[in-house]
């Protein structure tokens, strides 16, 4: 049976398999809809290039928090993922990279101890095969459920992003929407080209939050991809459509005898 | 006989109850307890310990970028021959004080002050020691628009990788990404009666358990004391208070601080840098709570091999 899909920015309606060759971009308006990460890496990577590494990790309930275990197992039978990123190495364009892709579809892409773990392997499988590491952004923060264990992973990745830079291996990040909270006040603000994708809201605070402080609504746009672009917090703001190549353009730009002289 | 015995015992395990009851420090405060005692008005902040601590202490403001952030404070004091940067949040001592450092809340420069400052010490070879005391950075427009999450991103990276030894205390309320903005470093102790959480409880009641009014059980849930952290390994020690708090007696808390900053700057500044930020970032490396290989240790060795400073 033939799904459709309302556009929620132009409300029209488009049969799925259309939007589909479209990149789940709505050829009307523009509108870029959520991805979720196998879908990324369909869209992103060569065909079958992508190998999947550390998707046997699972999350445990570290503050023993009522009703996480039972969260955690609805949440892998409905994503079909163990957890809010996929990590692997894959090629695009023909050049190998290290990818990881987060998923707000698995808990809000919220960051506890597994996603920490996963982003900081990936950044040191870059390092130590000297490729680069490419990582999408999707998440509401820190994982609130793991208590202190998931601040402590703003921590980890962005220490993790230190090392890749020391060893002159480049960080490209994409951020996609929504990206927010301990996840843009970590690894995703230290990529040496930061990408965002039309109309992504990419921010620390969460937009209620920040009404709630100043007692009145916030300006049309604000925290969108074109607001961080004209506030200098991002490189690029590009299209679905040509990140395949932006992508591919980043690492023909900084292959291994330009970047192994630092 | 063998009754009076008993009798006699009955009575002085009451007395000891009793006695027991009445001593603050002989039962563990509850996490909301602990909570509110972090928030109190008048409880001593970084300038009450810079204070008491330093022989001499000149103030550097200024973030060389946009402005200077009252709400976060920092400079160069001295312990004996010692030079030492401290930054820190700074709260009001009263509402007046409160309104004009903002709670205790930075804004990006506020960061980037830090930053600047801890950049300094480490060209000087100076250690750093840091306050943490804030609610969270301040979610504001102004905040959002000058990078608020650029700013902490960047001081949890340099931090890491700080080639002199950082010394963080939480003397209060340590709130989420904003404490762990000056919170990146080789020893992290809190103060007896601190908190040290990922939220706020009231967020974590609004959010979570869908009721703002349910703060106090989401502070019980959520392991946010010393001693949840020291049982979690987050944490290197405990720093005490008097039984009543550390606003009763600041002095008392100022020279167990004092003397933990100098025996652990003995110890570190003798260590190279590569050995510092080694250890740093292996205790960093090592935090969380997963099901799965934890084999890292060989990975983390090759990848400080790769680094041109860090072999």
């Amino acid at each position: 049976m033939p799904k459709n899909e309302s556009c929620p920015a132009c409300h029209r309606v488009i049969a799925h398999d259309v939007l589909e060759k479209y990149l789940m971009v709505c050829p009307e308006c523009g509108f870029h809809h959520r991805l979720n990460a196998p879908e990324r890496i369909v869209q992103i990577t060569d065909p079958n290039s992508f190998i999947e590494f550390s998707g046997e990790l699972c999350s445990r309930n570290p503050i023993e928090l009522d009703g996480y275990t039972e969260k955690l197992l609805q949440c892998r039978q409905k994503a079909s993922m163990n957890e809010a990123v996929v990590t692997g190495t894959c090629s695009i364009e023909n050049q190998e990279a290290v990818l990881a892709v987060m998923s707000f579809d698995f808990m809000g892409g919220s960051m506890g101890s597994v996603v920490g773990e996963k982003i900081t392997q990936a950044m040191f499988e870059g390092a130590l095969t000297r490729t680069p590491v490419i990582i999408f952004t999707a998440s509401g923060g820190a994982r609130m459920q793991e208590g202190i264990f998931s601040l402590m992973q703003m921590a980890k990745t962005a220490s993790a992003a230190a090392l890749l830079e020391k060893t002159g291996v480049p960080l490209f990040i994409v951020l996609t929407h929504p990206t927010t909270g301990g996840v843009t006040a970590s690894f995703a603000m230290l990529g040496d080209v930061i990408i965002a994708e039309p109309g992504a809201l990419i921010g620390f605070a969460g937009p209620r939050v920040i009404e709630g402080t100043i007692g009145q609504t916030l300006p049309e746009g604000f925290q969108r991809a074109e607001f961080q672009l004209k506030k200098g917090f991002v490189d690029a703001i590009v299209p679905r459509d040509r990140l395949r190549s932006q992508l591919a353009f980043l690492m023909r730009t900084h292959k291994e005898q330009q970047y192994a002289e630092n | 006989m063998q009754r009076t015995d008993d009798h006699q015992l009955q009575e002085s395990f009451s007395r000891l109850e009793q006695f027991a009851s009445s001593d603050p420090r002989a039962k563990e405060r509850s996490s909301w307890e602990c909570v509110l005692l972090s928030r109190q008005q008048g409880r001593p902040g970084a300038s009450t310990y810079i204070d008491l601590i330093c022989d001499e202490f000149m103030e550097l403001h200024g973030d060389r970028t946009y402005g200077d952030d009252p709400a976060m404070i920092g400079g160069i004091g001295t312990i004996g021959d010692r030079a030492i940067t401290f930054i820190g949040n700074r709260k009001g001592m009263n509402l007046r004080e409160n309104i004009e450092r903002n709670y205790g809340m930075s804004n990006p420069e506020g960061y980037r002050k830090a930053l600047r400052l801890a950049k300094q010490a480490e060209k000087f070879n100076r250690p750093v020691v840091c306050f943490i005391d804030t609610p969270g950075a301040f979610p504001g427009l102004g905040a959002e628009e000058r990078g608020i999450g650029e700013a902490i991103a960047r001081n949890l990276k340099e931090f890491s990788t700080l080639k002199v030894p950082v010394l963080s205390f939480i003397i209060g309320e340590g709130g989420s990404g904003g404490a762990l903005g000056i919170g990146v470093g080789d020893k992290l102790y809190m103060l007896e009666n601190a908190v040290y959480s990922v939220i706020t409880p009231e967020g974590f009641a609004s959010i979570l358990l869908r009721d703002p009014s349910r703060a106090q059980e989401a502070a019980e849930a959520m392991k946010m004391t010393a001693h949840d952290l020291k049982r979690f390994n987050i944490i290197h020690d405990i720093i005490p208070e008097v039984p009543e708090g550390a606003h009763k007696d600041p002095k008392f808390t100022a020279m167990a601080i004092k003397e933990t900053i100098i025996r652990d700057l003995d110890n570190l500044c003798t260590k190279s840098a590569a050995t510092l930020v080694r250890y740093r970032i292996r205790k960093i490396r090592g935090i969380g709570n997963y099901e799965g290989t934890e084999a890292w240790w060989t990975t983390l060795m090759e990848v400080f091999k790769s680094t041109s400073d860090l072999k």
